[in-house]
C-alpha cells in the first residue's frame, strides 16, 4: 500500500472503523475450512437482495400505482422504456431466484444443524427475514395489477377474515376498502418499495451480526472455536477474505449465469415466475378458472386447502411457518449434522423434503380427489416432522463426531 | 496454512482479471439503468411533428402551438416589420445568428423561410421562461426605444421580432428556430426533418 | 442427473396456459420472419383491429420491428385517422360494443401471453356453423363465442361432423367428431392454415416487441458469464492452494 493510501485509511480509521469493520467480518473473520457448495445461498441471497432493490427503484421510476394505470404502466415500461423489459424481468426472476436461494439456504441450515445452540437466534432473524419476504412478494405481486394479481391478494387478504372477532375488521383495513381495489393498491405499493425493504435490510444486518458474534457451523457440524492456535485463531478456521469471497465469486458466476439464461430466455418460466393469466388486467368482476399463488407460497397454501374449515384451515397454514421458529428447541439431537445424526433421522428429513415438494405441487394444481388426499397426507408428514421432533431427534446417532475437520 | 511457495505474479494476474471482468460487467449492466431514464418512446411520441394551420393567421397577429411540451410561435409581420429588422441590428448581440440555433433555410436577417412568416420556441435561452409578446411601440416599462418584439418577463432578456437578443440582457442566444417545412401555402409541419 | 434436469423441464413447461381440455394444434411461431409477420400485420389490422384494439402496439413500433417504411404503414395499415406514433386503438366505443356483441371485445395486445399462440391458432381454425347462435356460428375451443368468424371469407365456413360414444351412465351422446368445410372460402385448407399462422405469429410478437432483441442479446451475455466463471474459477483455485 502506498504510504498516501496509509494515510488517508489512518485519517480514515480515526473517525470511523473502517479497518476494524473490515477485519472483524471479512479479513479476520474465520470461517470453518470445510464449507461446501450449499453455503453459496447466503451470498446469493445478498446478492438478489441488490438486485431487487436496484431494479425495483428503477422500475419505480416508470410505475403507477394507480388501478387505473397500474397495468398499462408495466406495458409501458415492457415497450416503450429503453430497457425497461430488462430491468422488469430482472426484478420478476429475482423474486423467485430469491425464494430459491432462501428455501435451499433454509435446507442446509437443517440438514447441518446450524439452528441449534448457540445459533438459536441466528435462526429466529433467519425466519422473521423469511416471513418479511414472503410480505414483500405477496405485495409487490398485488402492483401489476393484473387477474392473478388481484385475486390472489382477494384470496390472501380474505385468510385474515377467517380470524375470530376481528378478522373481518382486520381485512377491511389492510384493504383499506370493501374489495382489493385502488387503495390497497396504494398501500401495498408503499409497503412494498420502502416499509418492508428497510426492516429486510436491518434484519439481514442483524443476521450477519449474531453470525460472526457466534461463528460459522459447517458440514461436519464442529465447533472450530474449541481449537485454537497459541495467537487464538481456530486450527480450522481461514480468514473469510480472501479465501471465501474468491469461492463465492464463483458461485455468483454460477448464479449468474443460470439468472441470466432465464431473463434472457425463459422469463415467464413455463407460467411459473409470470402467470399466464397475469397478463389479463384486473378484472373484480370475474375470475380465472384457476388461481394458484405463486409457486413460492404454494406448500402453504396446500396445507390450507387440505383442512376442510376456514379457521382452522389459516391456523394450520400459519402454524406450518410458526414450527419452523420453534425448530431450534425441538431439535433435541445432540450431533448437529445430518452426517452423525444416524437413520432415524435422515429418514425424517427425506419425509420433510417430500411432503414439503409434494405440498408444493399439490398446491399449483385445481382441487381434486387426490390432490386433497395427498395434500392432507403430506401436512400431516410436516407437522410430524416438527411436533415429534423432541422425541426422534436423538434416536440412533452415530457415537464418533470428529473434533477436528479431517484431512481428506 | 502452510508454507509452500505462492506464486504471486499468477495471484496478481488473476486478481487482475478478475477486477477487469468484474468491472467491465457492472459497466455493461449499469447501460440499461442509465438508459432507461433517458425519454421514453411515449416522450418521443409526444415529441412527433405537429401540424399549423397559418391560413387564418392576420398580420401582426401570433398564434400559439404545442409542440414538445413547448409553446411554438407563428408571428405574421408586415413590411415594415421586416423592413425595420433589417435596418435596426447595431444593438444586437448576434444579429447574423451565427451562433444561435435555427435551420439552415432560415440563416437570414427574418430567420424564417417566408419573410412574413417567423416560427420560434417560445422559451428565453437565458433559463427557461416563456417571454411575452410585446408588439407596442415605446411602452412605458420597456422605454422610448422599444420598437416593438419579445420581453422575458423573468430576467428582462429582449428580443426583436426575429427573436434575435439584445445586448447588455441575460440571455446569451437568439431564440430557437425549430425545424419546419411548408406542407402547403398555409399549413406548417413543425418538427421532423427541416 | 441429465434425466432429472429434462424431466424437471418438462414438468415445469407443462404448467401451460388454463387448459380446457380441448387438443391445441401448434402454431409455427418464427420471429425471425419477417415476411411471416408483415402478412399476419396485415391480416390483423383487416379483420381483428375493426372491433379489437391492440393499445400497447405504437404503429411506429411496429414499422421498426417489422422492417416496414412508415409511409407504407400509414398508407396501407391504419385507417383511422390515427397518428404513425399511437397505438393500435379503435374507434368502437365500450358501450356499443357491449350493445351488439353483448361483450366489450378484449384487447388484444398480450392475448398471445395470456391464451399462448397454439391456443389462438386452434381458436381461429374451429368455427363452425350453427344457426341458433347470433352470428350463426359457434367455436369448439369457445363454445357460446360471442364473435361471428370474421376470416369466413378466406377460409370458408365449416360444418360439425358428429358422432356418438358412450357416456359413463351407458346412455349415449352426441359430440362433434371433426369439422369439415361446407362452403369454400377463398383460400385453401393449407392456406389458410399458413395465413393462420402468419397472424398467430405477428399476435406473438404484439405481445413481446422486446422478445427478438432479448433472444439476440441473450447468448452474448451467457457467453460474457462464462468467462467471468472460467477467472473467477482459476483465482479460487490460486488462492485454495493455501488451505489443506
Amino acid at each position: 500500500m502506498s504510504g498516501m493510501l496509509k494515510n488517508a485509511l489512518g485519517w480514515m480509521d480515526d473517525r470511523f472503523p473502517l479497518s476494524k469493520v473490515w477485519n472483524e467480518h471479512l479479513a479476520e473473520y474465520y470461517a470453518p475450512k470445510n464449507f461446501n457448495w450449499m453455503y453459496y445461498f447466503g451470498s446469493l441471497a445478498m446478492l438478489v437482495l441488490v438486485n431487487q432493490i436496484i431494479t425495483g427503484i428503477f422500475l419505480t421510476i416508470h410505475y403507477k400505482p394507480d388501478a387505473k394505470l397500474a397495468f398499462d404502466s408495466v406495458e409501458y415500461i415492457m415497450r416503450d422504456v429503453d430497457w425497461g423489459w430488462l430491468i422488469r424481468y430482472m426484478h420478476s426472476t429475482g423474486a423467485s431466484a430469491f425464494f430459491v436461494v432462501v428455501y435451499l439456504h433454509m435446507f442446509r441450515g437443517l440438514i447441518y444443524g446450524s439452528f441449534k445452540k448457540p445459533r438459536e437466534l441466528v435462526w429466529i432473524f433467519g425466519m422473521i427475514i423469511y416471513v418479511a419476504l414472503m410480505a414483500e412478494a405477496f405485495m409487490g405481486y398485488l402492483l401489476p395489477w393484473g387477474q392473478m394479481s388481484y385475486w390472489g391478494a382477494q384470496v390472501i387478504v380474505s385468510l385474515f377474515g377467517a380470524i375470530p372477532y376481528v378478522g373481518e375488521d382486520l381485512a377491511l383495513w389492510l384493504r383499506g376498502d370493501y374489495v382489493i381495489s385502488d387503495a390497497t393498491l396504494n398501500r401495498f405499493f408503499a409497503f412494498h418499495v420502502i416499509a418492508i425493504p428497510l426492516v429486510l435490510v436491518i434484519l439481514v444486518f442483524m443476521h450477519i451480526v449474531a453470525l460472526h458474534a457466534v461463528g460459522s457451523n459447517n458440514p461436519e457440524g464442529i465447533e472450530i472455536k474449541k481449537h485454537k492456535d497459541a495467537k487464538g485463531i481456530p486450527l480450522d478456521g481461514i480468514p473469510f477474505h480472501p479465501y471465501y469471497s474468491v469461492k463465492d465469486l464463483v458461485g455468483v458466476a454460477v448464479f449468474l449465469f443460470i439468472f441470466a439464461l432465464i431473463i434472457f430466455y425463459m422469463p415467464e418460466m413455463g407460467g411459473y415466475f409470470l402467470e399466464h393469466a397475469n397478463f389479463v388486467p384486473a378484472n373484480p368482476l370475474k375470475t380465472p378458472d384457476h388461481i394458484a399463488p405463486v409457486w413460492y407460497f404454494t406448500p402453504f397454501y396446500a396445507v390450507l386447502r387440505a383442512v376442510p374449515d376456514k379457521f382452522l384451515g389459516v391456523v394450520a397454514m400459519a402454524g406450518a411457518i410458526i414450527v419452523l421458529f420453534l425448530l431450534p428447541w425441538l431439535d433435541r439431537g445432540v450431533n448437529k449434522s445430518i452426517r452423525y445424526r444416524g437413520p432415524v433421522f435422515k429418514a425424517a428429513i427425506v419425509a420433510f423434503v417430500i411432503s414439503f415438494v409434494g405440498l408444493g405441487y399439490f398446491g399449483m394444481q385445481p382441487v381434486s380427489p387426490v390432490g386433497t388426499f395427498f395434500s392432507r397426507l403430506f401436512s400431516i408428514v410436516y407437522f410430524a416432522f416438527f411436533l415429534l421432533m423432541p422425541w426422534y431427534s436423538n434416536l440412533m446417532q452415530d457415537k464418533y463426531v470428529p473434533e477436528r475437520v479431517e484431512e481428506k | 496454512m502452510s508454507d509452500h511457495v505462492v506464486d504471486k505474479r499468477r495471484r496478481l494476474f488473476l486478481t487482475a482479471s478478475a477486477t477487469a471482468v468484474t468491472g467491465v460487467g457492472a459497466a455493461y449492466v449499469a447501460v440499461p439503468f442509465l438508459a432507461s431514464m433517458m425519454p421514453s418512446d411515449r416522450a418521443k411520441a409526444a415529441g412527433a411533428p405537429v401540424e399549423a394551420d397559418i391560413s387564418k393567421l392576420e398580420e401582426g397577429q401570433l398564434i400559439r402551438v404545442e409542440w414538445r411540451g413547448k409553446p411554438v410561435w407563428i408571428l405574421k409581420r408586415s413590411n415594415d416589420v421586416l423592413a425595420q429588422i433589417a435596418a435596426d441590428t447595431e444593438k444586437l448581440r448576434d444579429p447574423d445568428s451565427n451562433e444561435s440555433e435555427q435551420p439552415e433555410s432560415c440563416k437570414n436577417v427574418g430567420r424564417s423561410i417566408n419573410p412574413e412568416v417567423f416560427l420560434a420556441v417560445g422559451i428565453c435561452t437565458h433559463l427557461g421562461c416563456s417571454p411575452t409578446f410585446r408588439p407596442e411601440v415605446a411602452p412605458e416599462d420597456l422605454g422610448p426605444d422599444w420598437k416593438g418584439g419579445f420581453f422575458c418577463p423573468c430576467h428582462g432578456s429582449l428580443f426583436d421580432y426575429s427573436g434575435r437578443v439584445y445586448s447588455g440582457v441575460p440571455a446569451p442566444l437568439n431564440l430557437v428556430v425549430p425545424p419546419h417545412k411548408y406542407l402547403t401555402d398555409t399549413r406548417i409541419l413543425i418538427g421532423g426533418q427541416a | 442427473m441429465r434425466t432429472l434436469i429434462l424431466s424437471i423441464l418438462l414438468l415445469l413447461s407443462s404448467h401451460s396456459y388454463a387448459s380446457s381440455g380441448h387438443e391445441l394444434e401448434s402454431a409455427t411461431i418464427d420471429l425471425s420472419n419477417k415476411a411471416s409477420l408483415q402478412r399476419g400485420a396485415k391480416y390483423f389490422v383487416n379483420y381483428c383491429l375493426s372491433c379489437h384494439s391492440a393499445k400497447q402496439l405504437r404503429y411506429s413500433r411496429m414499422a421498426q420491428d417489422l422492417d416496414i417504411a412508415p409511409e407504407l404503414v400509414e398508407l396501407n395499415l391504419m385507417f383511422t385517422g390515427e397518428k404513425i406514433f399511437d397505438g393500435m386503438t379503435i374507434s368502437m366505443r365500450a358501450k356499443d360494443a357491449e350493445k351488439w356483441f353483448g361483450v366489450n371485445p378484449p384487447d388484444l395486445s398480450l392475448i398471445a401471453r395470456s391464451r399462448g399462440p397454439d391456443w389462438l391458432y386452434t381458436y381461429l381454425k374451429s368455427f363452425y356453423i350453427d344457426e341458433e347462435r347470433p352470428f350463426g356460428v359457434d367455436n369448439t375451443l369457445f363454445p357460446k363465442v360471442g364473435m361471428p368468424h370474421v376470416l369466413a371469407d378466406l377460409q370458408g365456413l365449416q360444418r360439425a361432423v358428429y358422432k356418438d360414444v358412450e357416456t359413463a351412465g351407458g346412455g349415449v351422446k352426441r359430440v362433434i367428431d371433426h369439422l369439415e368445410i361446407a362452403e369454400p372460402g377463398r383460400m385453401t385448407e393449407r392456406e389458410y392454415d399458413k395465413a393462420m399462422d402468419d397472424l398467430v405469429n405477428f399476435m406473438t410478437y404484439m405481445g413481446e416487441p422486446a422478445k427478438m432483441e432479448r433472444q439476440r442479446l441473450g447468448w452474448k451475455v451467457l457467453v460474457f458469464i462464462l468467462l467471468m466463471l472460467g477467472i473467477f474459477y482459476l483465482l479460487k483455485k490460486e488462492y485454495w492452494k493455501d488451505i489443506h
